[in-house]
């Protein structure tokens, strides 16, 4: 494996491709984090979604109660 | 009037309070978790029995803690709503749910891919793993009661019951690694190196997980923002608040 131990105990990655080997277990671990952040990325996105979903929602509710409103006065 | 404003004071002004605190916890999560996975992946050395395997440990030990914590805050809040009648209390009990399934997702996905290269295989029926599968159980039961009855505020009883008996599942969990003698590691991260090593294995992995709590307020209230539109939808200060967007 390419990547040393420094004195100081802080890791050398030789390379790109060696930091994405991750000393031969790049699955097991960019596999966890990839999982994780889709996971994450995900959930942010539903949340916002409802939230949207919600406020579209309300906004035609009062939409309508405004124009409701307005028929009812100039009726 | 004035006892009718009262009553809806509280989930109004959270709602408000909820908005000014997003922003802060949302910088946080990011800040925390960047260097959070800096120190796991740059400054934190490899592990000489586990090699660069155990650099999981910075996403699943966070998670691992925060589907524990998320579910012991989620029964307080369902507790309370239930002992007091709060409505907000409930409300955040709901929102909190669904990021407690994730984080016990993660943990038990992170977990499969941990064990498999450690332990040679994805999954085991130890005490350890077991219990933390009914956790998400827990959860899904808790969710999927909730939507399936009509009446928010009965869902929030329901759901409730669920929180709280699930409970006893969470010192279950904490101490499987004690009280059986389960394939999954003990209870701290035992790296009897030097203590350089150690420390920022530690801090790399204390990051993360504070980066999370962040991470989890923030989702948590901007869902609890969402619920309690959505429930409150029929009140004066929501339709004030829609007018006043356009």
């Amino acid at each position: 494996m390419g990547r040393r131990i420094a004195r100081g105990g802080a890791v050398i990655w030789a390379s790109v491709s060696d930091f994405l080997n991750m000393g031969g277990y790049g699955f097991y671990v960019w596999g966890s984090y990839l999982v994780a952040f889709i996971c994450i990325a995900g959930e942010i996105i539903l949340v916002f979604n409802r939230k949207r979903t919600l406020l579209r929602h309300l906004s035609l509710i009062h939409q309508s109660t405004k124009q409701e409103k307005g028929n009812e006065t100039t009726s | 009037m004035a006892i009718n404003w009262f009553k809806y004071s509280s989930p109004a002004s959270f709602y408000f309070l909820a908005g000014k605190m997003i922003p802060l916890f949302t910088i946080a999560a990011v800040l925390l978790g960047v260097v959070g996975l800096y120190i796991g992946f740059f400054v934190a050395p490899t592990d000489f029995q586990q090699g660069e395997a155990y650099r999981i440990i910075f996403i699943h030990v966070p998670a691992a803690w925060m589907s524990m914590f998320l579910y012991v805050v989620m029964a307080v809040w369902s507790g309370i709503g239930l002992a007091f009648n709060t409505r907000l209390s409930s409300m955040i009990a709901t929102a909190i749910a669904p990021t407690g399934a994730m984080f016990t997702f993660l943990a038990l996905w992170t977990g499969a891919l941990w064990g498999k290269p450690m332990w040679g295989t994805w999954w085991v029926w130890d005490a350890r793993l077991t219990s933390e599968l009914i956790l998400l159980f827990l959860y899904i039961g808790f969710m999927s009661l909730q939507a399936a009855i009509d009446d928010p505020r009965r869902a929030d009883k329901a759901g409730a019951m669920i929180a709280l008996v699930g409970v006893v599942n969470i010192p279950i969990i904490y101490f499987s690694v004690k009280w059986w003698n389960t394939l999954h590691q003990g209870a701290t991260v035992s790296v009897t190196q030097s203590p350089k090593m150690a420390s920022t294995m530690l801090t790399g992995m204390l990051i993360m997980s504070i980066a999370c709590w962040m991470y989890a307020i923030a989702v948590v209230l901007i869902r609890t923002r969402t619920i309690i539109l959505e429930r409150e939808r029929h009140t004066v200060w929501v339709g004030e608040l829609q007018g006043a967007a356009r």
